[in-house]
């Protein structure tokens, strides 16, 4: 009998290993090893056509040194604090709208997702468009209110502004859903509870609703943030980092580096600097926001 | 009283509601109108809403601009887009079914390791992933861009794995005593109980890897193995200020995943909302 379920548990053992076996080895090949191969290209310099030399912690001196990731860096931590709240409480809204007794919901959700498929690159061209400073529909509605147009993506200190008012328009909808589905989990027994109670309208909202969406919230603001930390498309296609660096962020220094000047160790560095700040940052929120999500339901 | 003053608040959701699909829908009409409009009609100050003719040859002007040629290139997507979805669902499903319903030493570690890895940022991993490929000549070719399908993906597994959980585990003792192996119980009796979730991550994960832009820049160098995503961009650097042939091949680029979209909307909405429930 002993020796049966012995047998049975290697079998289990076995097949367990096998079944996960692409996905493991997927997660060492193109997670695991990155890691490790950046932070030992990180110790070199090489631009890919000559041999590598060894730097030490040239490279990281050098970043430390240098003006340009730090605007980046700057620029990242501009879209982090300005973004991701402005971005969350407009999705909260949508959400608690959406969660009243209203007709056709549907229909909105259907348009409020469109901006959330659509390629980014069909977005991002779109709003060039939209915010070309002689013909485009933003300064064309502002004319009609009488205002001066505005150079949304030329005049260097709104252009970071107005690429993360493009990203909000387009994630809106996905945080809306999220924070939406998590309403929608409440039991009804316990706002009917509330009322009998007299809790209605903002308290309803501050002591029930609020605190049984943190699990929600805390995914909507790590996977925010963690995104804030790689926008890169969006600035590729709508600013290339400009005018002057007012649109560099990391991740898109860190492309300019490795593909255009072909400075793989630099590079690397940057990326080892970048996967340290979100590890720090993941942390941190995961303290402040508490350990209230789990996987295992 | 209180009937009235819900009243008033219904009647402003609503306004608020249509103002924000508004908000939503122009930037997509201003797309579809401009892409019809002549070019002359295209820089004039204050704009026209519509177009005086409408152009419906920027259409055909735009499929094959520029030397690109825009039939190649979505055929060049779905030979990315096909395989990789394909090859993903199927190492994710055999992982998430060993997660869900196999009990063996180490399971939750990699589990965690795989959940953990999804904050790691592309910027990070991109530079030496492009050394491997590059090490082994396959810059330019589009096996890079699919490679990574056949490895899981860790948001595929968790999503399959949460639902796997859900099913009875009677299902594989019943199936153990009718001497099935257990690649025969995750094919013949949880693949085909798995139909929602299978949607919903297919549809998932066609659309991230058609959308993808970035992969393809990295990987691909010679127009003839451009995907749709990477035609347009290169379009735009060729034609910057031709906002009228622009707009209607964003138009095009745009229809398949809105087809997609609009077609099974149920699973893509119900993707998302598994993830804000579930973690």
């Amino acid at each position: 009998m002993s020796a049966a379920t012995h047998s049975l548990r290697r079998r289990d053992t076995v097949e367990g290993w096998l079944f996960i076996a692409p996905a493991l080895f997927g997660f060492l090949l193109f997670m695991v090893y990155p890691i490790l191969a950046s932070s030992a290209i990180s110790l070199f310099d090489w631009n890919l056509t000559g041999k590598p030399a060894f730097s030490g912690l040239r490279n990281y001196r050098a970043l430390w040194g240098d003006e340009v990731f730090r605007i980046s860096l700057l620029n990242t931590c501009k879209w982090v604090v300005v973004y991701v709240p402005v971005s969350i409480v407009a999705s909260l809204v949508l959400a608690l709208a959406m969660d009243m007794p209203i007709r056709g919901i549907i229909g909105f959700r259907t348009i409020f997702y469109l901006p959330v498929v659509s390629p980014v690159l069909v977005v991002a061209l779109l709003f060039v468009w939209l915010y070309n400073s002689e013909f485009g529909l933003f300064n064309y509605l502002l004319s009609l209110a009488g205002l001066e147009p505005v150079g949304w993506l030329t005049n260097p200190r709104i252009s970071i502004f107005s690429v993360a008012a493009m990203y909000m328009w387009k994630d809106a909808g996905y945080n809306m859903l999220i924070i939406l589905a998590a309403l929608q989990g409440i039991p009804r027994q316990l706002y009917e509870a509330a009322e009998l109670d007299g809790v209605t309208g903002l308290r309803k909202l501050l002591y029930i609703k609020l605190p049984l969406l943190t699990p929600a919230f805390y995914y909507v603001i790590i996977v925010s943030v963690i995104y804030a930390f790689q926008v890169f498309t969006e600035i590729y296609i709508m600013t290339n980092g400009g005018p002057g660096y007012s649109t560099h962020t990391i991740a898109y220094y860190l492309w300019v580096n490795a593909f255009r000047y072909g400075k793989m160790g630099y590079a690397c560095a940057q990326a080892m600097v970048l996967f340290v700040l979100i590890m720090g940052v993941t942390l941190v929120q995961d303290r402040l926001l508490g350990r209230k999500v789990q996987y295992d339901l | 009283m209180k009937n009235k003053r819900s009243k008033t608040a219904l009647s402003l959701t609503y306004a608020f509601l249509v103002f924000v699909a508004a908000v939503d829908l122009i930037p997509f009409f201003w797309m579809i109108l401009s892409s019809f409009k002549p070019l002359a009609e295209i820089f004039v100050f204050p704009p026209k809403l519509l177009p005086s003719a409408w152009a419906f040859s920027n259409y055909r002007s735009a499929w094959r601009a520029g030397g690109l040629n825009f039939t190649r290139m979505f055929g060049n997507s779905m030979l990315v887009a096909i395989p990789f979805t394909l090859g993903c669902i199927v190492t994710s499903s055999l992982a998430a079914f060993s997660f869900a319903r196999i009990r063996f030493r180490g399971s939750e570690l990699v589990f965690m390791c795989l959940i953990a890895s999804m904050m790691i940022p592309v910027s990070v991993t991109m530079i030496p992933t492009f050394l491997l490929f590059r090490n082994l000549r396959l810059i330019d070719t589009l096996y890079p861009l699919i490679a990574r399908g056949f490895f899981g993906q860790a948001f595929v597994i968790f999503l399959m794995r949460q639902f796997y959980m859900t099913l009875p585990k009677e299902l594989d003792d019943a199936a153990f005593v009718d001497g099935y192996s257990r690649l025969r119980i995750w094919w013949k009796i949880i693949m085909p109980l798995s139909k929602p979730i299978l949607a919903t991550v297919i549809i998932f994960v066609f659309q991230q890897v058609y959308n993808d832009f970035q992969n393809p820049l990295i990987y691909i160098n010679s127009t003839a193995k451009f995907t749709v995503q990477l035609g347009l961009a290169s379009f735009r650097g060729l034609y910057a200020t031709r906002y009228d042939l622009l707009m209607a091949a964003s138009v095009f680029t745009l229809v398949p995943i809105l087809a997609l979209y609009l077609s099974a909307q149920k699973y893509f909405v119900e993707g998302i909302a598994m993830t804000g429930l579930k973690g």
